[in-house]
């Protein structure tokens, strides 16, 4: 036990042993806590400040942090605490997206999605979009957990990114919204009361729905679902012999998972005003995956942590070298075999069960 | 719409189904018997791809271009195994993915380092050129069918290799038990790296020779990487069989689907829509074709590892 944190949380270490990856409700003042707070603090302040001294690209900038963290956040609960290493949730990020571009473009264009059987209208309401977005990220989500959750390991991987790659070709080759050049959305959806077109506003609703997404994880973690998820990664049979089944339990989590994911996408299209295949693509499937690992897997703000490094390296990185993805690689590659526990784990230090 | 269309489709079927096992026998064989999963095996495609473009532009000669392609992707496949891979067996999956994607990044950057953005020139060689004409009057290009051809080869040489060669053996027994080969005194981790060079080899093969029909660029290895990952979930991970069945399974789904299914739409659908949607069906045909096998197979067709 090489936790720092170890001796303040001795009591209650004793009573959720068996959640032992449940994110700990430790005091806020340890240096995990400090660590958290100045991340989430830093990512609302700096673009607050940012807008009122004029720069709105650095605004931009910190809601494409918040919504890839987001996203993330999403991936972490299948990866990081069910153990379900999906290859393909840029799937459900980029069906998210699709949803909002097909949405505002038969709003724009006053043609309905479809009429048979019954008339269904494009919308431009922020609201409707986040809703369908979800609810349908759910729904493919359950078609594919129900046959890939069937199989393990490297058979999981693989037919996760076969399935993405299927909806990847699919959006590719259709050619009625855009096929690989993509749709562009013209004017941002709308929330009402609130001017969604201000860059501000729009940081402040991404950063909204990444703390909303980050305290359903926590609450869903510390539930007896959350015991019963971790149990489902950590030993299967032992939760089968506590009479839950552990099927069940890993598809309603990976489903929550893609839901996530997909809202992700939905503020993501939005964001840029544009919504193509690439959003689909395996490549953003790895770089989520990524950013998770970057992080710290499984643990409550790896993914933030990550996606503030990743974005961070692909921004100035990219702006020096056009070669940076090959510095990417050898980064990931020394995380990867050389320091394990994410940057989170460096900062804020090992998670008790490590 | 018509048989010599159809002889046609379904050699050019043929055709990328060898060229998917070239790939797909080696991802199989590094999985069934190191345990690993390896998305950089697409990397070794475009490695060899580039080496056999650049030493056929410097010799004129397109088969010293073909076995440098191979060689190169055989060399850099042992040194990535040296260097990196070998830290991963003993590694959870998760772990495995992300190191290999490290891998790809770095390939696919530093190709476009040294090379450049645009695609590299690599034509078949002139005697290659050409056309036959095969029974039912269908003409096909001669190079196509020399890449059948070289699959064909290429199978009967692999089964050869591990169904009657001591190497084989090894191979084998590395596949139903990597502790007791150990235990037995075989060098595991040379034979380790020999796998996975001979993965890689075959599929710098494979990059090469798509390449002189296609075009060697960055990135070209990606799209046949997840191809040959559908044909080993298909075949069964680890079964060179499964590989070689499911290859050929996609190669001709996939190839008939793109020209017929257009066509099939067009029957009962304006021309224009049909096109549309036969094509994003098509696109998505071996997909659909994998899920059902998995509904009813979870462990893929021909299955090493129960």
């Amino acid at each position: 036990m090489t936790n720092n944190t170890s001796l303040t949380n001795g009591a209650s270490q004793a009573a959720t042993a068996d959640t032992a990856l449940v994110p700990k409700t430790g005091s806020h003042f340890d240096r995990k806590g400090l660590v958290q707070m100045a991340l989430l603090g830093l990512l609302l302040l700096v673009p607050v400040a940012a807008y009122f001294l004029g720069h709105i690209y650095y605004v931009n900038l910190a809601s494409r942090i918040t919504i890839i963290a987001m996203a993330a956040v999403g991936l972490n609960l299948a990866i990081g605490y069910g153990g379900m290493v999906s290859f393909g949730h840029a799937a459900y990020f980029g069906l998210g997206g699709y949803v909002a571009g097909i949405s505002a473009y038969h709003a724009f264009d006053l043609t309905p999605f479809m009429t048979w059987p019954f008339s269904l209208p494009g919308s431009d309401s922020l609201l409707v979009v986040w809703l369908v977005a979800a609810l349908l990220c759910a729904l493919l989500a359950l078609a594919i957990g129900a046959i890939s959750l069937r199989t393990t390991g490297v058979y999981f991987i693989m037919i996760t990114l076969a399935f993405a790659q299927m909806i990847y070709y699919f959006a590719n080759s259709w050619p009625t919204y855009g096929g690989e050049d993509g749709l562009p959305i013209y004017i941002r959806n709308t929330l009402p009361l609130v001017d969604s077109s201000n860059a501000l506003t729009y940081f402040l609703i991404c950063f909204v729905g990444l703390v909303l997404a980050m305290a359903i994880t926590s609450r869903l973690m510390k539930s007896r679902f959350g015991a019963a998820l971790t149990m489902a990664r950590l030993n299967d049979v032992r939760l089968a012999t506590a009479g839950i089944s552990p099927y069940p339990i890993r598809l309603v989590a990976f489903v929550i998972s893609a839901a996530i994911t997909g809202l992700a996408g939905a503020l993501y299209a939005d964001l840029n005003g544009f919504v193509s295949p690439n959003m689909l693509s395996w490549h953003f499937s790895g770089e989520l995956m990524v950013i998770v690992i970057l992080g710290g897997v499984g643990r409550l703000y790896g993914p933030l942590a990550g996606a503030v490094l990743f974005v961070m390296m692909e921004t100035f990185l990219g702006g020096v070298t056009q070669y940076w993805q090959l510095f990417l690689g050898l980064v990931l590659l020394g995380v990867v075999l050389f320091a394990k526990h994410g940057v989170m784990g460096w900062l804020a230090g090992r998670e008790r069960n490590e | 719409m018509s048989v010599t269309l159809l002889i046609e489709q379904l050699l050019n079927g043929v055709q990328l189904g060898t060229m998917l096992f070239l790939m797909a026998s080696g991802l199989t064989l590094v999985f069934g018997v190191m345990g690993l999963i390896n998305l950089a095996h697409g990397s070794f495609y475009m490695v060899g791809a580039y080496a056999t473009a650049a030493v056929t532009a410097s010799t004129g000669s397109f088969l010293i271009g073909l076995g440098a392609g191979m060689a190169a992707a055989a060399m850099v496949g042992a040194l990535v195994e040296l260097l990196v891979i070998r830290r991963l067996y003993h590694r959870p999956h998760l772990d495995q993915v992300l190191a290999t994607f490290a891998l790809i990044l770095i390939f696919s950057e530093g190709t476009r380092w040294i090379f450049g953005s645009s695609p590299m020139r690599l034509s078949p060689p002139s005697w290659l050129t050409g056309f036959v004409t095969l029974p039912g009057d269908t003409r096909y290009p001669i190079y196509r069918l020399m890449l059948i051809g070289v699959g064909i080869v290429i199978s009967i040489a692999l089964y050869f290799l591990i169904s009657k060669t001591r190497l084989g053996m090894r191979i084998r027994a590395g596949e139903s038990d990597r502790e007791m080969i150990g235990a037995l005194g075989v060098n595991i981790s040379k034979l380790y790296t020999v796998v996975f060079a001979l993965g890689a080899g075959l599929a710098g093969l494979a990059g090469a020779l798509v390449g002189a029909l296609q075009s060697v660029q960055v990135g070209m290895g990606e799209p046949v990487l997840i191809l040959a990952f559908v044909v080993i979930v298909i075949g069964g991970i680890g079964s060179i069989k499964g590989a070689l069945l499911g290859a050929l399974l996609v190669g001709v789904v996939d190839t008939l689907g793109r020209v017929y299914l257009p066509i099939f739409f067009r029957a009962f659908m304006p021309p224009s829509e049909a096109t549309g949607v036969g094509a994003a069906l098509a696109a998505m045909l071996i997909y659909i074709l994998m899920a059902v096998i998995l509904a009813f197979k979870p462990k893929g067709l021909f299955s090493a590892h129960d």
